[in-house]
């Protein structure tokens, strides 16, 4: 590659893994710059479009478990920079580039009717940059760099989501407390990599987890990884360190939650994946105790409390903010395990809870848009007057569910064979009760949909087309892959095995 | 192994640690939002401390290579690496601090004032007025 020193001369091909990250993270400032509000949503789209085309590519590349590694500058690594696609990644770059896509198609309308027009240019450019952070943490292979995109990511995710500050000014107040929690998370992580940086000398992840192997008893190795999953913890909301998310996801705009939902928890939980696995190894026993004695018990309650919590809301949008805190419950069950099925559940549930999440969040922007907010009282009768949105919403529903047929089922069968497979039976049938609480919160819905009279002179009419699309396009996503798994399972199982190697 | 050496041994991380638990318990502790962006610039400028700090090298000179180049392998250089990685993350922590104030005068804006109880009091009569409106016959609370 580049660091020959005849400089061989590279394909764009070769480029790819740098492409991805700075294709969006250019068209934000271009976006900003040229400053027309006619001009931003093409670019925008046709950004992320680029970046899910490049994701493809990658994607197909490292299915067969190889690794590509770019470095940057042509810079060898330890030194410069290296960007390691791996299954892994490639597959989460996948699901938050083609997310993106959709959930842009959807902001066309939505970001037109909710969003007053001045700020339409910097929405466009906030949203690319939110992209770019993401997608560079996941592309990254270097400790350093990863805090940066994440950081990238989420000063533009706090900035989108004051943008619902229009409708209801709770919106401040929540993106103030996520801007205080989440730095204080983003630098919990920052001292955790400095932690590593002095046991190592190296910032390069493979580096790191080579040099450590011969440290297994190094307190200051050990304090790395409390700092890094505590730090990673706020971000990916870990149950008690949730308390951001609910009000975040509530009073953000919807097109700005569904795509938070599916893609930032997510990317950071990868994050947590790529330390706990490839970095510290799966041997390291400091790691086994904190996995099984503390992951594994908050896991469990954030299944049960926040499904409990979520039952109880009247608001349709909270009650899928408290949802996502349970299903980030399975991915974390998943990693506890330590166990190739294990993982691979983590890493399917990643992606088929990203698509049930964007169904659902979007089916609540277009109620929101066309009934003024997403109280169940406005809701009743719904199913008549806007058919297709509710059935999107019972499709992503019963994905949340896990009813056979859908992405969800797939995901929390491998969850339970996993628990099987290591004996813990109990575990197994926890995740079945805890699915049962979601058959409450989610029948709730459905129940003031189809079941309640719409109210006397009831106006609503269907969303538009152009919200439709792109929902349904997400809720066809999650029963196609609830029945053909070839590539999502393949690709889990792939980036499980790579993880488990400690690759 | 705790004798006057190891600590005295140690000064800047028992100085990386005081400055970091002091931001900490103002984030926590203050009710005045810029109070708290205050605190959260403390906690992050404690890490910039500790990152410089570990560059060091004892008896290390400033990383500059001279204009001819001719080295003499007896020098002893910091390690440049930590504080360029703290380059970023001040820019990092500027950013930060720039977003919360200006969330902080849409805040003062929107709700009338600063102080996170009055803040609270406000958002509990939103909520209150929520309940009474879409959460009769809900058996929720919203």
């Amino acid at each position: 590659m580049a660091s020959d020193a005849t400089h061989a001369a590279m394909s764009l091909h070769d480029h790819l893994p740098l492409l991805q990250v700075v294709v969006p993270m250019l068209a934000a400032p271009v976006c900003g710059i040229i400053g027309s509000r006619r001009l931003s949503w093409p670019l925008a789209f046709a950004a992320s479009l680029t970046a899910s085309i490049i994701s493809v590519f990658l994607l197909l590349d490292t299915l067969d478990g190889s690794i590509i590694s770019y470095h940057i500058g042509g810079w060898a690594p330890p030194l410069g920079i290296e960007y390691r696609i791996d299954a892994a990644n490639a597959f989460v770059l996948f699901l938050v580039s083609i997310i993106s896509s959709v959930v842009l198609l959807y902001a066309r309308t939505y970001v037109g009717e909710v969003i007053s027009a001045s700020k339409h240019v910097l929405f466009y450019a906030c949203y690319l940059l939110c992209l770019s952070g993401l997608l560079g943490v996941a592309a990254t292979g270097d400790a350093f760099n990863t805090f940066v995109f994440l950081e990238i990511s989420s000063l533009s995710t706090y900035v989108l989501i004051a943008l619902g500050a229009e409708r209801d000014k709770r919106a401040l107040t929540s993106a103030f407390d996520y801007l205080v929690m989440g730095t204080i998370g983003a630098t919990f992580f920052v001292i955790g990599i400095g932690f590593l940086y002095m046991a190592t000398g190296t910032l390069n992840m493979v580096d790191i987890s080579e040099r450590i192997a011969d440290m297994p008893d190094n307190r200051t190795v050990r304090a790395a990884f409390a700092f890094i999953v505590v730090g990673m913890g706020l971000k990916v909301a870990i149950y008690p360190l949730h308390l951001w998310l609910p009000g975040a996801y509530t009073h953000a705009p919807s097109v700005v939650t569904a795509f938070l939902a599916a893609t930032s928890t997510k990317v950071a939980v990868y994050v947590l994946l790529r330390f706990m696995f490839s970095v510290f190894q799966p041997g390291f026993v400091f790691e086994t105790y904190t996995l099984e004695f503390i992951i594994l018990p908050f896991a469990i309650l954030a299944m049960f409390a926040a499904s409990i919590v979520a039952a109880f809301q009247t608001n349709l949008k909270r009650l899928l903010a408290y949802s996502s805190i349970a299903q980030i419950g399975y991915m974390l069950l998943g990693i506890s395990m330590i166990s190739k099925t294990g993982l691979t559940a983590t890493v399917i549930h990643l992606f088929n809870h990203g698509i049930t999440k964007g169904t659902l969040f979007m089916a609540v922007g277009a109620y929101v848009l066309q009934t003024g907010n997403s109280f169940f009282d406005r809701l009743e009768g719904l199913g008549k007057s806007m058919p297709w949105t509710s059935a999107a919403f019972v499709v992503g529903g019963l994905s949340l569910i896990g009813v056979p047929g859908t992405a969800g089922f797939i995901s929390k069968w491998v969850l339970v064979q996993a628990a099987l497979e290591k004996g813990w039976w109990v575990v197994a049938l926890l995740i079945v009760a805890s699915s049962l609480l979601a058959v409450i919160y989610v029948w709730k819905a459905v129940e003031v949909l189809y079941m309640r009279e719409l109210p006397e002179g009831s106006t609503h009419v269907e969303a538009p087309l152009s919200l439709l699309v792109p929902m349904w396009m997400l809720a066809i996503a999650s029963i196609y892959f609830g029945i053909d798994t070839s590539l999502t399972l393949s690709a889990a199982q792939t980036a499980a095995e790579n993880l488990f190697l400690g690759l | 192994m705790y004798d006057l050496e190891f600590i005295v041994g140690h000064l800047h991380y028992w100085l990386f640690i005081v400055l970091m638990m002091t931001g900490f318990y103002i984030v926590v502790s203050r009710g005045n939002l810029v109070k708290k962006i205050v605190g959260l610039n403390i906690f992050q400028t404690s890490v910039f401390m500790f990152y410089i700090s570990m560059g060091k090298v004892d008896g290390g000179t400033a990383p500059i290579f001279p204009v001819d180049m001719k080295i003499d392998p007896a020098t002893v250089y910091s390690n440049p690496v930590p504080h360029v990685l703290i380059l970023t993350a001040i820019v990092v922590g500027v950013a930060t601090t720039a977003l919360g104030l200006a969330l902080i005068v849409r805040i003062r804006e929107d709700f009338g004032t600063i102080e996170e109880e009055e803040i609270l009091k406000i958002k509990r009569k939103i909520t209150a007025e929520e309940n009474r409106d879409h959460g009769a016959g809900m058996g929720g609370s919203a």
